[in-house]
């Protein structure tokens, strides 16, 4: 710009801020020239369905694991899909969703773990829920390990023999013992305890998140490096690294009934479904739809493998499996 | 008067280095003698009977939840309310609403307001800033929920504003209400949030309302100090000044207090909203939709990639955010000088009213046309992102993993176990007679007696030793904070380039959420105690490097020069003009650098830090741990009352001797 153009109101020099409203205002007039399609011209069908008459809202919880968004999926997908519902999902951890149970914002859990305390206090006590049967799925709790490290020591999956591998497992946390590694928060454990009764030379070491636990487990068996810890199933990871589960000292009923003096393993879940009161007695075909629901690990564990692995959205992943299992879902519907 | 004191002090005082190093002997030999008796221990299961009566009282709150007419007629109320300011925000932005298939204004009406108003209030360079900062975050595939989290923090962010300015002023005018507020604020911003999400849920049932509330009670409390913090630095001869002309408390107020302490009070909404965008991902626990959702469903199945680029949107909208909300204060200082002066500038009227045509056009395109409305799909980067970062956290994983975890096991032998055992295996007594000695060496009478109560009180929460794990944690965690914030923030400080290069990585660290870079943490460090230690030091190293920088900044440049020229090095400089110079930006940060380590903690109890975190974490997730989850985040709060009471006083000890 030469220095004797002094720039006035009128004749002021191209800034970068004309050009871009300019800009602006070029793009916008070129568009709304062209047009395209209206909101609301294309849409519509949005709301079809032709057995929408008595279903209504269907409130369903998502608790945060991978095996409850499978059984969530599917059962959201026939809700939507055979019986017409409007479906929410709310996702939300146990304690809060059996509390939306008295508050009526949730209608259904489809996958709980015992929690005998929040049966008592809302079945038992508040009678605002309900049990509606089995979902199938039996939850197996336990200590693992990587798989090469049992193809390395076979006897290290009896508990008898921990002790003495019990050096593998020290770690800048366990304080010269070696470390059990636990701790889904989530979930009761009788770790301490069993370390304890068994006589273990372990120190429980709380890692505080699934999250954890499995990062622990992928990197033992990638870099093999030893590792005990607390893990579960059905869990999609254990399709990525098939864990073994290490022998403790089997069940008996009422083995566990003192919680200071366990010296038993895990019982086996028989995973189930839980309903708010208000939800069973609407009559809705969702509920029966949530009572009748029942499948396999097996099952669990493809719908699972579809949303960890694949990375499917959970309702494509439920749409390949319904699909392909059309006997098994007609059993479930009202 | 000064004169008097300090001889009398130094006769009183040998010299502090000398007694803290005699307290700190003192304990060790403590330790060795007596070490293992009175630890207090308690064992993750167990519980005490405060924990169970703490039980009981949230399971009779909850089955009274129908009948009682607190819940009926204010609890609810009040939901309603929230409730349908946020389903409003949302149906205009980011859902659905008002009969439509898609919300009211599409993506090209959000973009073209966001680029407006931010140059409207700020300027023409955070409006493009804005603007490419939208796009971006449609272009990550990722626009519905960056507009639901936008919406939820807006909703948020104007009650907090609504209730917190108000208040601001009233703690600026009353000193006596600043005194109540005080320790109310802090109990809301170090009060983890874990413990108040599940009965909040109670309360305002699972929905808007909560997550604005559990966003509220974090976010609130800096905009009400800073607008206090500027009412009260209006200087008081003006105040005087006006009065004496004959104004009323009224007029003093609107006519001289309130534009005066705009600026800063812009900086609270600034810091408010970044709290609030803090918190989207807890918020997420109860169902408040948006990036958070993403960010926690992508957790549960490692998924790095994906987790990164919602993470990545939600730095995004924190820096726009941020800097168009900087902008605007400096905007309204600017405009406050030229209206002092009486300069007047050439007016942007013309170009503003052409803007505005122009926002209302795309507006109304939004409104109309479905190219506008949703965003359209066939470019999306996000997918490029998460891979990026899919395979940046592999490779880090793989080749990383030898070094960063034998960095673990040093400085976790060297440094945190011995000083975890002498805090947790020395008597109770001990280590508190220790600690107020200290506070009283420190800080003074008051802030032994403050750090004396709130031990007690630790003490009655039943969770000494995992109160003194965690205090363990968190002072190693705040010096390594430290050394990084003295080393990045003097470089920052003395060289614009590295400040230009530096800034937006920092910006980014402190708002990325945790979760999006615990797993690569996890695996960088095992779950260990240090792997939260690490997580704390990513959170709270950029509040302390841009005090350090902003501290080093401040020193005269002249006395910089006078160093120079009198042929002092460069190191001379930093150790004996800079850093001294600065000694109030130091403590500050380390103040601050303490407070953010401490919020960390239940994050750490998340990747193996075990204490006070997974007691927290243990207690949101388990009905019968409630009482003693709540306890420990009382504990939680308790050392952060603390160590914020011996710093602070420690740091006006300093600056009073110094001067």
């Amino acid at each position: 710009m030469a220095p004797h153009l002094r720039p006035n109101r009128r004749h002021r020099p191209v800034t970068p801020r004309r050009v871009g409203v300019a800009l602006v205002a070029a793009l916008t007039l070129a568009l709304s020239g062209c047009g395209g399609a209206k909101v609301g011209e294309e849409g519509g069908s949005s709301t079809g369905g032709t057995a929408a008459k008595d279903c209504g809202t269907f409130n369903i919880a998502i608790n945060p694991w991978v095996g409850y968004e499978a059984n969530a999926a599917v059962v959201a997908y026939v809700a939507e899909k055979d019986l017409g519902c409007k479906v929410t999902k709310k996702d939300l951890k146990e304690e809060v969703a059996w509390q939306g149970f008295g508050t009526g914002e949730v209608d259904a859990v489809v996958e709980n773990w015992g929690h005998e305390d929040l049966k008592k206090k809302y079945i038992t006590d508040q009678k605002t829920a309900l049990e509606a049967g089995p979902t199938g799925n039996i939850g197996i709790i336990g200590w693992y390990i990587p798989p090469w490290l049992e193809k390395e020591n076979p006897d290290i999956t009896d508990w008898k023999n921990l002790n003495k591998y019990s050096d593998l497992f020290k770690t800048s946390e366990s304080g010269g013992k070696g470390q059990l590694l636990d701790g889904d928060p989530s979930f009761v454990t009788n770790d301490e305890a069993l370390v304890k009764n068994l006589d273990l030379n372990y120190k429980v070491v709380y890692a505080g998140s699934e999250t954890a636990l499995i990062q622990a487990f992928r990197q033992a068996e990638a870099q093999k490096k030893p590792v005990i810890g607390y893990f579960y199933e059905p869990q999609w990871f254990l399709s990525e690294i098939p864990l073994v589960k290490v022998n403790l000292p089997p069940y008996e009923t009422g083995c566990d009934a003192d919680p200071a003096k366990v010296a038993c393993d895990y019982p086996e879940y028989k995973l189930d479904k839980i309903v708010s009161k208000k939800f069973t007695d609407s009559g809705s075909p969702a509920y029966e739809l949530v009572k009748n629901f029942t499948w396999t690990n097996d099952d669990q564990n493809l719908v699972a493998k579809y949303i960890a692995e694949d990375k499917m959205k959970p309702e494509d992943a439920a749409e390949k499996w319904v699909e392909a299992n059309r006997s098994k879902v007609e059993a479930w519907l009202p | 008067m000064a004169t008097l004191a300090q001889p009398r002090v130094a006769v009183r005082w040998p010299d502090r280095r000398v007694l803290v190093l005699g307290i700190l002997a003192f304990w060790v030999l403590g330790y060795i003698a007596l070490r293992g008796r009175n630890t207090l221990p308690l064992s993750p299961a167990d519980l005490t009977p405060l924990h169970e009566r703490i039980n009981e009282i949230n399971d009779s709150i909850g089955a009274s939840r129908n009948s009682n007419p607190v819940f009926l007629y204010f609890f609810n109320e009040i939901r309603l309310v929230i409730d349908n300011l946020v389903t409003f925000i949302q149906s205009l932005i980011a859902q659905p609403g008002f009969g439509r298939t898609v919300p009211l204004i599409g993506w090209l009406g959000v973009v073209a307001i966001a680029t407006y108003l931010s140059w409207l209030f700020g300027n023409i360079r955070v409006a493009f800033l804005a603007g490419a900062g939208f796009v971006f975050l449609g272009l990550q595939g990722l626009w519905e929920e960056s507009m639901d989290t936008l919406a939820l923090t807006l909703a948020a962010v104007l009650v907090a504003l609504a209730i917190g300015i108000p208040l601001g002023v009233w703690a600026g005018l009353s000193n006596r209400v600043n005194r109540i507020l005080t320790p109310v604020l802090d109990f809301m911003q170090t009060m983890p949030t874990f413990v108040y999400l599940a009965p909040l849920t109670l309360f305002f049932l699972i929905g808007p309302a909560s997550a604005v509330i559990a966003t509220l009670i974090y976010a609130m409390p800096p905009v009400i100090r800073i607008t206090a913090h500027g009412i009260r630095s209006v200087p008081a001869t003006t105040v005087e000044a006006t009065e004496s002309l004959g104004s009323t408390r009224r007029q003093t107020l609107t006519k001289v207090l309130l534009p005066m302490s705009k600026r800063t009070t812009i900086l609270g909404v600034n810091q408010t909203i970044m709290a609030a965008l803090a918190m989207v991902t807890i918020a997420a626990l109860i169902d408040a939709p948006g990036l958070g959702q993403t960010v926690i469903k992508a957790l549960q199945t490692l998924d790095v990639g994906t987790a990164f680029n919602a993470g990545l949107a939600i730095v995004v909208l924190a820096i726009v955010l941020d800097r168009v909300t900087t902008a605007a204060s400096e905007r309204v200082e600017r405009e406050r000088r030229r209206a002092a002066t009486g300069r007047t500038r050439r007016s942007r009227q013309p170009l503003l009213i052409g803007g505005g045509i122009v926002t209302l056009g795309s507006v109304y395109l939004s409104y109309t046309y479905v190219w506008a409305a949703e965003f359209p799909d066939d470019v999306n980067i996000g997918r490029t992102i998460a891979q990026g970062a899919e395979s940046a956290t592999n490779w880090a994983q793989t080749n990383l993993s030898g070094l960063t975890n034998g960095f673990k096991d040093v400085i976790t032998t060297v440094l945190l176990n011995p000083f975890q055992s002498l805090l947790t295996e020395s008597p109770w007594w001990l280590v508190g007679l220790v600690v107020v000695a200290l506070a009283m060496v420190l800080g003074g009478a008051w802030a032994a007696i403050t750090s004396a109560v709130c031990l007690a009180l630790i003490v009655g929460t039943g969770l000494w030793q995992d109160a003194m794990t965690t205090l363990a944690a968190t002072l190693v965690a705040t010096v390594l904070v430290m050394i990084l914030g003295l080393v990045v923030g003097v470089w920052m400080g003395r060289s614009s380039r590295a400040d230009t290069v530096v800034r937006p990585v920092v910006d980014a660290a402190a708002v990325m959420p945790a979760f999006v870079y615990l797993v690569p943490f996890l695996a960088l460090f095992s779950a260990t105690r240090f792997t939260a230690i690490v997580a704390a030091i990513v959170y709270a190293a950029p509040v302390a490097i841009k005090i350090i920088a902003d501290g080093i900044r401040g020193v005269p440049a002249t006395t910089v020069e006078a160093a120079t020229s009198a042929g002092s090095s460069r190191w001379q400089i930093i150790r004996h003009v800079q850093l001294p110079m600065s000694r109030t930006a130091l403590t500050l940060a380390t103040n601050q650098g303490l407070i953010y380590v401490l919020s960390m903690v239940v994050v750490g109890g998340l990747v193996g830090a075990g204490a006070l975190g997974y007691d927290v974490v243990a207690g949101f997730s388990q009905g019968q741990l409630y009482g003693k989850g709540l306890a420990a985040g009382v504990a939680i709060v308790l050392l952060g009352v603390m160590l914020d009471r011996i710093s602070q006083a420690a740091a006006r000890r300093t600056e009073s001797s110094h001067r």
